[in-house]
């Protein structure tokens, strides 16, 4: 969903209620980010604003925030985000055959999002699936025990 | 659930919780346990839980319980299902897909056979 | 299952491949297989055993009998006597003089094998997580009884001293004394805080118990609780671990219902409630400090220590924070006692340690064993030896910031004394094992690069440090890397020791330090040879250029 198909009204009341969830306390704030974050894949700079106005906590702290954590994103990201892991327990175990098998199917590097708006591609840190590896999240799906000739066939299943 | 508030409620819901499940277990015949961490999701346990409640449905096998856990730390093998048919030791496979789960319903469920092939080596 | 009786290790390194070891590790599976001894004899092969004068040799654990060289036709006969009989197959036995450093370990064994011994994962994978009633089947709650209706909070924390239990995260922290300084204050209200922010690269022992075992974390907060004079608890949860997250939601709802949270537990005066606060996506959050300002609403950079949490915690409130593996042993201490505790491990590291095993062996995965088992036990019987036989290079212990431990230390006891006195770490319990294909500087450079992106950069040695050692390591991989370089690199690595605000700086020097030490010759190699003498950098000066 982007801030585009929303009224101003609309992002006001989701921030609205998405504060009322955790209430307008220092220490709902990073769940409340990361809720909005959720919603629309970022965090658009209009639910920033309404942020701001509703904690009556300035821009710049929300943004200071924002930033620092991975999970938070203060730009659009495509429809699908692939994350891969990229830490040593997948490495040594042919994690980076499947970085580059991914890198060459979606003509992508770390960070970037397509033309299409389709794919974002983001490294990550060691995800805790080690047993697994090698491993990518798709949204939210998890996919282990990853080879390289696998990888097309785990992006075909998005649209 | 009604509130526990000592430790005699504590033992009385364990024994009453225990005598449930030997009434539970006497009237079943057997029990399917899936491993269902994030490792042994990430390897496909969702599928394979998935194909085993529609094999029970599709073959109305109703006195057998389905349950989940968490993951026991063997990765390497994930998913993992653990079938015990009456009172016999549980037997666990090891890489169950779709496919292993299908075989082990029809063989070890409905006929009693133990799939050794899929079985997970002791100490693996 | 019946404990290991025997354990079987072939010797896998080239010679002894050309010599028939692969086929000698057939027979030996058949053969052991068909005496019916499959479930008490574990067979593997281990690489180069570190004696060269009678290969393929075959040692057999505990007796440590060496044999060797042992053909494919001697299999059977070996089997016979040693594992059936239980007598030295006469005529095979390798000459003893020659014993070398490396495998004198065998005759100091205590004559067992170490075996699994389950206290914290003693329900996960056995229980279903979400049902309450399982995990009181499973002696639940017995331990939060206990303690609230016969033991008053100072013979609590008595016994959780006594028992000699030490933080799990990493640090080595006795707990019973952390929560002795925090019961001490009498500066209310205080925080019992449970830190679930696992994020060291191969560990995830923390996310399997709140995946199997929810409840236990809960149990044990709230016995946290009574012993300091908390009344509410956090349990910070890395953003990733969403399953860890619903689990927990449901157990902490089903607890209340029960009444094992709330007011007036067990009908004792003493209330207590939990709140599980998501992460998003920072490594740093799991520094204690970092952690808390994380809960307060902030970006998570460490505060400056002391005044530690015991006293200045969240809301510069007293607080207990332990790591998910320590805090879930305290119940099973309090239902059987100090003394019961102390049976396991080591007298200086008593319980046990969940390790993660990673990397290039048979079967990966997770145990649970006590304090003081080997890395080559480890290997061996719960890795079931290397991948293709290969031979062990190193281990990184601990994840990104614990040692790389070269296969020489590979017999030193795995328990936090006797690795420190070998001057390596134990860190979190990840053990990734690397054969000989991998490449020092290659595993440095992606170690580095982890703590690079996992930089809070709030203080300059490390935000830099950690670039420019990642350029520095990039640069000798890609074959253009300098004499000038490894000064750098030396340099860097000491500031980031000295000058780093927080353990995550301070141990981004450990890959560095730990390979210049254990393998030098490699890394110069790279640099005055421009070889990858393991043939895993790209060593082509293409992506040094472009950084």
């Amino acid at each position: 969903m982007t801030v585009g198909t929303k009224s101003a009204q609309d992002v006001n009341s989701l921030v609205q209620e998405v504060v009322g969830r955790h209430g307008a306390t220092a220490e709902a704030l990073v769940p409340i980010l990361s809720d909005i974050n959720q919603e629309f894949g970022y965090l658009p700079s209009e639910t920033m604003a309404a942020l701001s106005q509703t904690l009556r906590v300035p821009k710049s702290q929300l943004f200071s925030v924002a930033s620092f954590y991975e999970m938070l994103s203060t730009k659009p990201r495509g429809r699908h985000v692939i994350q891969f892991c990229e830490s040593a327990p997948c490495h040594v175990v042919g994690g980076r055959q499947v970085w580059q098998t991914l890198q060459d199917e979606l003509g992508l590097e770390t960070g970037e999002t397509s033309e299409d708006g389709k794919w974002t591609l983001l490294t990550s840190s060691c995800l805790g699936i080690c047993g697994v590896g090698p491993v990518i999240i798709v949204d939210d799906d998890i996919y282990g025990n990853v080879a390289p000739d696998g990888v097309p066939e785990i992006l075909a299943r998005y649209a | 659930m009604s509130a526990v508030k000592s430790l005699e409620d504590l033992r009385r819901v364990k024994e009453e919780e225990l005598e449930r499940r030997k009434a539970r277990a006497a009237s079943s015949r057997a029990q399917i346990t899936v491993g269902m961490g994030t490792c042994g999701i990430a390897a496909g346990a969702r599928e394979t839980m998935q194909t085993i409640l529609e094999a029970i449905e599709d073959e109305n096998l109703g006195d057998i319980i389905v349950s989940q856990t968490g993951c026991v730390g063997l990765c390497e093998w994930d998913p993992i299902v653990e079938v015990a048919i009456g009172q016999e030791p549980k037997v666990t496979y090891g890489k169950v897909s779709p496919e292993k789960a299908k075989a082990i319903m029809r063989e070890h469920i409905m006929e009693s056979k133990i799939i050794r092939k899929y079985v997970i080596p002791a100490y693996a | 299952m019946k404990p290991i009786r025997s354990l079987v290790l072939v010797s896998s390194d080239p010679e002894s491949i050309g010599r028939g070891a692969q086929e000698v590790h057939r027979r030996l599976q058949r053969a052991i297989e068909a005496a019916d001894l499959e479930n008490e004899v574990v067979v593997s092969m281990v690489g180069d055993v570190g004696r060269h004068d009678a290969l393929p040799m075959v040692i057999i654990y505990p007796e440590a009998t060496i044999y060797g060289p042992v053909t494919p036709e001697n299999v059977p006969f070996l089997v016979e006597e040693h594992l059936v009989e239980r007598r030295i197959a006469a005529g095979l036995e390798a000459s003893t003089r020659e014993l070398s450093g490396r495998i004198a370990w065998l005759s100091a064994r205590r004559g067992t094998l170490p075996a699994e011994q389950r206290i914290v994962l003693a329900r996960a994978g056995l229980i279903d997580p979400e049902n309450v009633e399982d995990y009181i089947v499973h002696d639940g709650y017995e331990a939060l009884a206990k303690a609230l209706t016969e033991m008053t909070p100072a013979e609590v924390i008595n016994e959780i001293g006594k028992s000699g239990l030490k933080g799990r995260g990493g640090a080595g922290f006795p707990t019973g004394m952390k929560w002795r300084f925090v019961s001490q204050t009498d500066d209310y209200p205080k925080y019992i805080i449970c830190n679930a922010d696992e994020s060291e690269p191969g560990t995830f022992k923390d996310r399997l118990i709140l995946e199997g075992d929810p409840h236990s974390v809960i149990e044990a907060m709230a016995i946290a609780g009574y012993a300091v004079g908390a009344n509410e608890g956090y349990i910070y949860i890395r953003g990733e671990y969403v399953l860890a997250q619903e689990r927990l939601a449901t157990a902490i709802s089903q607890a209340r219902q029960m009444g094992f949270l709330g007011e007036t537990i067990f009908g004792s005066d003493f209330s207590f409630d939990i709140h599980i606060h998501a992460g998003a996506g920072a490594y740093i959050c799991g520094e204690e400090t970092a952690l808390i300002e994380s809960i307060e609403g902030k970006r998570g950079e460490p505060r400056s220590r002391p005044p530690y949490p015991t006293t200045h915690g969240l809301w510069g409130k007293p607080s207990v924070v332990n790591n998910v593996e320590t805090i879930v042993n305290v119940p099973p201490i309090i239902q059987h006692g100090a003394a019961w505790y102390r049976r396991f491990g080591t007298s200086n590291s008593p319980g046990t340690k969940v390790y993660t095993i990673l990397g290039n062996v048979n079967v990966t995965g997770l145990i649970e064993v006590p304090m003081g088992i080997t890395l080559r036990e480890v290997i061996a019987i719960y890795g079931k030896g290397m991948q293709d036989g290969a031979s062990l290079k190193l281990a990184q212990t601990g994840g990104s910031s614990g040692s790389i431990v070269p296969a020489s230390l590979q017999d030193t006891p795995l328990d936090f004394d006797s690795y420190a006195r070998a001057g390596v770490s134990l860190g979190s319990g990840a053990l990734l094992i690397c054969n000989e294909d991998t490449c020092v500087v290659d595993l440095a450079k992606v170690s580095l690069n982890f703590f690079k992106r996992e930089s809070c950069g709030k203080c300059t040695p490390c935000r830099v440090g950690t670039q420019r050692a990642y350029q520095i390591l990039t640069a000798i991989s890609e074959g253009v890397g300098t004499q000038q370089d490894l000064d750098d690199l030396q340099m860097l690595s000491e500031n980031l020791t000295e000058f780093s605000h927080c353990g995550l700086g301070q141990t981004a020097s450990v890959p560095i330090r730990d390979v210049f030490r254990h393998f030098r010759a490699e890394v110069d190699a790279h640099v005055q040879l421009k070889v990858c003498p393991a043939g895993a950098c790209p060593m082509s000066g293409q992506l040094a250029k472009a950084a």
